[in-house]
């Protein structure tokens, strides 16, 4: 975002609503050339609906859609230089895999041995050499999931718009996919706009990652920005594992939560502020009772394979901690936290809806995951 | 288990041999050298021979597939658009309200249809001053809208099966709206729309009520002409007629078995190995 | 200059395109209602007129008379019987059909659609072929040393050719239901200490509800509004509300008689319905089957 890149797309003030109710909320955004801009947020964030406004599947109520600076709220999908790769990939089964490619050249009026050569050459670029002449039910997730890429990319959208692309193919393919995409998007040269819900996947490819909650763009910033500098309880909930507590801010560089006296590296607050504090489960030490800065008992430990996840109640507050050395359950021990493990955000409307880990939360996620595809307009 | 396995096959034995019993009867007296339908009087080709020499049965007969063909396009025209507008309004009531006043002519009982045509034919005739307010044209009108549900009704489903974003991804590739219902809408919903076809076109080829009712006096179809000969008695070439449309049918219903049942074994065997398939493209 | 002009050109396209995805529906919108709502106006329009198309009841009070209510408790008590037989014969039809492989279960299918493509005339008067006094099923009992019975033109055979001609359109609705019925439902019912009987009545029947509802509307309509099959089998001597329909239109040729007798008919049959479904609402809220 910094480096000044040309601006290809510029939402502006966009509002949309369904049914009388408001899906987004006066969104701005600009996306640049040539970058991986990732919409991440929870099912009903108005994800879905931004990349459907981009690509032309909806009129905004309000608001501008500008492309290389030029407003095209009226231009239909097929008179804009985009082209999207859908959840569900839409492929068309009455045609077979050449055709699905060539089905954009030939509305063009391509056709003969150069639209063929293009076609061969597409297919090469998503690994399906020799599958032109294929049907589409006789292909695997992964292998639709291709010939989808394929079928826009033929048509040299100046933007890439997918659709959660991934969402119906397992893990393993998937992480392979992400990679693929990745160098897809760089050897192409071109932007991709990439909706998600998955923070794992959105941090690992973007560029740029744009958080969403509520029709409203909570944080835009690199996926580092977004990892070490949530800007709210909800990113920073949203985002990785976090214990979310409450505290006040005593001066420039002094914070106190869980009814303890921090050193940070915040600063600007104003004198006693209430603020929302961010730990990372991973950034906390465990260190022997006398050593700690904050003391409290070990009330579950889960084998996690690279580290153990253990929660630790600390004043009726339960953090989650990850470290590789074993703790017995039960056991009483101490916390050592560095200051640049503590991140201090300004209060928000969701200070206080992210709280420990008391709840069974990880189940919870994982069926909302689940649900995602369906409830997504 | 096994006394229960032999109940079922007498039990749907004994229904198909009462479903069947008067076909068979039917088919047996078409080879009947006689007139009569109690004794067999040895096998003969006489009444099949009599039906192609009775030139009222053959014209009967063309005009039910003239009717039928002109009413079943009309009808898989007309519902396959209306299946999908209605299929993309965005009102509920209204979606429920056009469907609801679809579905009368198939809730309703013929008769009442035939009637409630008539009535109105017949006024408006009368208000023209025509002649005749009964036509071919009248039983057209009549068969298209019987025919109307029974399209819409097997169009329908495949308008809301297929995938939202299909047209979209067309629009999406460079297709005006237009271009898109022909180019992939249209063969996505075609099953459909075959079925609606032969639903209204058979319906069309069979109904005798509906047609008793909007007929006019010029045109007589293959039924009605059946109906006016089992008011009299009844010849053995009737007989003949049935067992030959029995057969094209048999024959007809046995070719599109086997041809689906076909694509199913290849489409399974597709589906076992495109469970491996995944993991080769990597 | 050029430029605006397709511009406008294009404008023009797209609108019209968007016109007609949004209209696709308009012609059989007009069509249904000039030849479905209209021609039901012209119904009760007839019904409540007489030749000179001046309003009357008399219509009405002429149907409204012991001749007439004979005929339609005659036509109600027939089609009930028919209706009720259907299900019985064609209610374990359809459960048999649904266990059985898929192959057989298309084979079995095919067969008892079959006959409905016959033309249903042809049917009808194939049975008078049997049943007549000279016919195959006297003959046949005949050698064996009984009848010779007198079969036909008894409400029996009115009933038996409306079994005859609608069996199927009460099989196939149930058929469908069942074999949609979740297998796991019935392992879970015995893992959870059904017998095969308690199975049936627990667990099968309940959710059979929908085809059974719809198989009785799909027999009862064309059962009570029949006439061919009464003036075939019943031989003329039980008249049916459906004859009477006909008799107005071709012998006494007073339609509006004919309309005010097809309203209440239809009358009828809405209340029917609706009693019908509320009664399938019912079931599948767990009510009304022990």
């Amino acid at each position: 975002m910094e480096n000044g890149a040309e601006k290809i797309i510029k939402l502006e003030q966009i509002v949309k609503s369904f049914d009388g109710e408001m899906i987004l909320k006066s969104v701005n955004l600009e996306i640049g050339d040539k970058e991986f801009v990732t919409l991440l947020g929870p099912s009903g964030c108005g994800k879905t609906t931004t990349l459907r406004i981009i690509g032309g599947f909806e009129t905004p109520d309000s608001g501008t859609v500008y492309f290389d600076g030029k407003a095209v709220n009226d231009v239909p999908p097929y008179k804009r230089p985009v082209n999207t790769v859908f959840q569900k990939y839409a492929l068309f089964p009455h045609l077979n895999v050449f055709e699905n490619i060539a089905f954009g050249p030939k509305l063009h009026g391509e056709k003969g041995p150069e639209l063929t050569k293009k076609v061969l050459e597409m297919l090469e670029i998503v690994n399906l050499k020799g599958f032109e002449k294929r049907s589409i039910s006789t292909l695997s997730g992964g292998q639709q999931q291709r010939v989808a890429i394929a079928r826009a990319l033929i048509n040299q959208p100046r933007v890439l718009l997918l659709d959660e692309p991934l969402g119906a193919l397992d893990l393993k393919l998937r992480k392979d996919m992400q990679i693929e995409l990745k160098n897809i998007q760089q050897r192409m040269g071109i932007t991709f706009v990439y909706v998600t819900h998955d923070q794992e996947e959105a941090l690992s490819m973007s560029d740029v990652v744009v958080v969403m909650d509520n029709g409203e763009i909570q944080q835009i910033g690199t996926p580092q920005d977004i990892y070490n500098e949530p800007v709210n309880a909800f990113v920073a909930d949203f985002i990785g594992e976090s214990n979310i507590l409450d505290g006040q801010m005593l001066d420039d560089y002094y914070v106190s939560f869980s009814g303890k006296r921090f050193r940070c590296l915040d600063a600007g607050f104003e004198k006693n502020e209430p603020v929302d504090i961010v730990v990372r489960p991973e950034d906390v030490d465990v260190v022997s009772v006398e050593r700690g800065m904050l003391t409290g008992v070990v009330s579950s430990v889960t084998f996690k394979g690279v580290h153990y996840e253990i929660i630790v109640d600390i004043g009726g507050f339960k953090w989650m901690i990850q470290t590789t050395d074993y703790v017995e359950n039960g056991a009483e021990i101490g916390l050592y936290i560095e200051p640049d493990a503590i991140h201090v955000m300004k209060k928000s409307e969701f200070s206080g809806m992210f709280g420990d880990y008391s709840t069974f939360s990880e189940e919870m996620e994982h069926l909302s995951d689940v649900n995602e595809t369906e409830e997504e307009a | 288990m096994k006394t229960s396995k032999f109940v079922s096959r007498v039990y749907l034995f004994l229904i198909l041999l009462f479903l069947f019993a008067p076909i068979f009867v039917l088919i047996f007296f078409s080879f009947n050298a006689g007139k009569s339908t109690s004794v067999f009087a040895g096998f003969s080709f006489r009444w099949y021979r009599n039906l192609f020499e009775d030139e009222a049965a053959l014209t009967a007969l063309r005009n039910s597939l003239v009717l039928a063909v002109t009413s079943g396009a009309i009808a898989t025209v007309m519902g396959t658009f209306a299946a999908y507008g209605i299929s993309r309004m965005r009102r509920k009531y209204l979606r429920t309200a056009v469907m609801s006043v679809t579905n009368i002519p198939m809730m309703n009982p013929d008769i009442i249809t035939g009637i409630s045509l008539m009535l109105m034919f017949v006024f408006v005739g009368t208000m023209l001053g025509l002649s005749e307010s009964l036509s071919f044209v009248t039983m057209l009108i009549a068969h298209v809208t019987f025919g109307l549900p029974y399209v819409i009704m097997s169009v329908m489903p495949k308008f809301n099966q297929m995938d939202k974003s299909m047209p979209e991804a067309a629009l999406d590739l460079g297709c005006t709206p237009l271009q898109s219902f022909f180019k992939v809408e249209l063969p996505e919903i075609m099953p459909g729309v075959m079925t609606g076809g032969i639903m209204a076109f058979t319906m069309s080829l069979d109904d005798f009520v509906i047609s008793l009712f909007t007929k006019g006096s010029s045109f007589q179809t293959l039924p009605l002409y059946i109906y006016g000969m089992t008011k009299k008695s009844v010849s053995p070439k009737i007989y003949a007629l049935a067992t030959i449309i029995f057969f094209a049918i048999l024959i007809l219903l046995l070719v599109t078995n086997f041809i689906s049942a076909k694509d199913e074994k290849t489409q399974a065997k597709l589906n076992r190995s495109l469970r491996r398939a995944d993991g080769q493209t990597k | 200059m050029t430029g605006a002009g397709a511009r406008r050109k294009e404008v023009k396209k797209t609108v019209i395109t968007s016109l007609l995805s949004r209209f696709a529906a308009a012609p059989h919108v007009v069509w249904s209602v000039l030849f479905i709502v209209v021609p039901l106006i012209f119904v009760a329009y007839y019904a409540f007129t007489d030749r000179n198309f001046a309003f009357t009841m008399e219509n009405f009070s002429a149907f409204f008379t012991p001749k007439y209510m004979q005929i339609l408790g005659r036509s109600v008590k027939l089609a009930v019987i028919a209706t009720l037989v259907c299900l019985l014969i064609g209610y374990p039809a359809a459960y048999y059909i649904a266990r059985a492989n898929a192959k057989r279960q298309k084979i079995l299918i095919m067969l008892i659609m079959l006959p409905m493509w016959m033309n249903f005339l042809i049917r009808t008067y194939a049975w008078m072929v049997i049943l007549q006094d000279t016919g195959i099923f006297n003959s046949v009992i005949g050698a064996i040393g009984l009848g010779p019975l007198k079969l036909m033109y008894t409400e029996g055979a009115v009933v038996l050719g409306m079994v005859y001609d609608y069996l199927p359109y009460m099989i196939m609705p149930i058929y469908s239901v069942m074999v949609k019925l979740d297998p796991r439902l019935v392992e879970a019912a015995y893992d959870l200490g059904c017998n095969p009987a308690q199975v049936v009545r627990k667990v099968v029947i309940p959710q059979s509800i929908p085809g059974v509802v719809s198989g009785i509307m799909m027999v009862f309509v064309p059962s009570i509004s029949t006439f061919y099959i009464s003036q075939k089998l019943g031989g003329g001597n039980f008249y049916l509300i459906g004859d009477a329909i006909e008799t107005q239109v071709y012998t006494a040729n007073n339609l509006h008689m004919a309309a005010a007798i097809s309203l209440v008919l239809m009358v009828i049959l809405l209340a029917g319905m609706f009693v019908m479904n509320r009664f399938s609402d019912d079931s599948a809220g767990g009510g009304l089957i022990p």
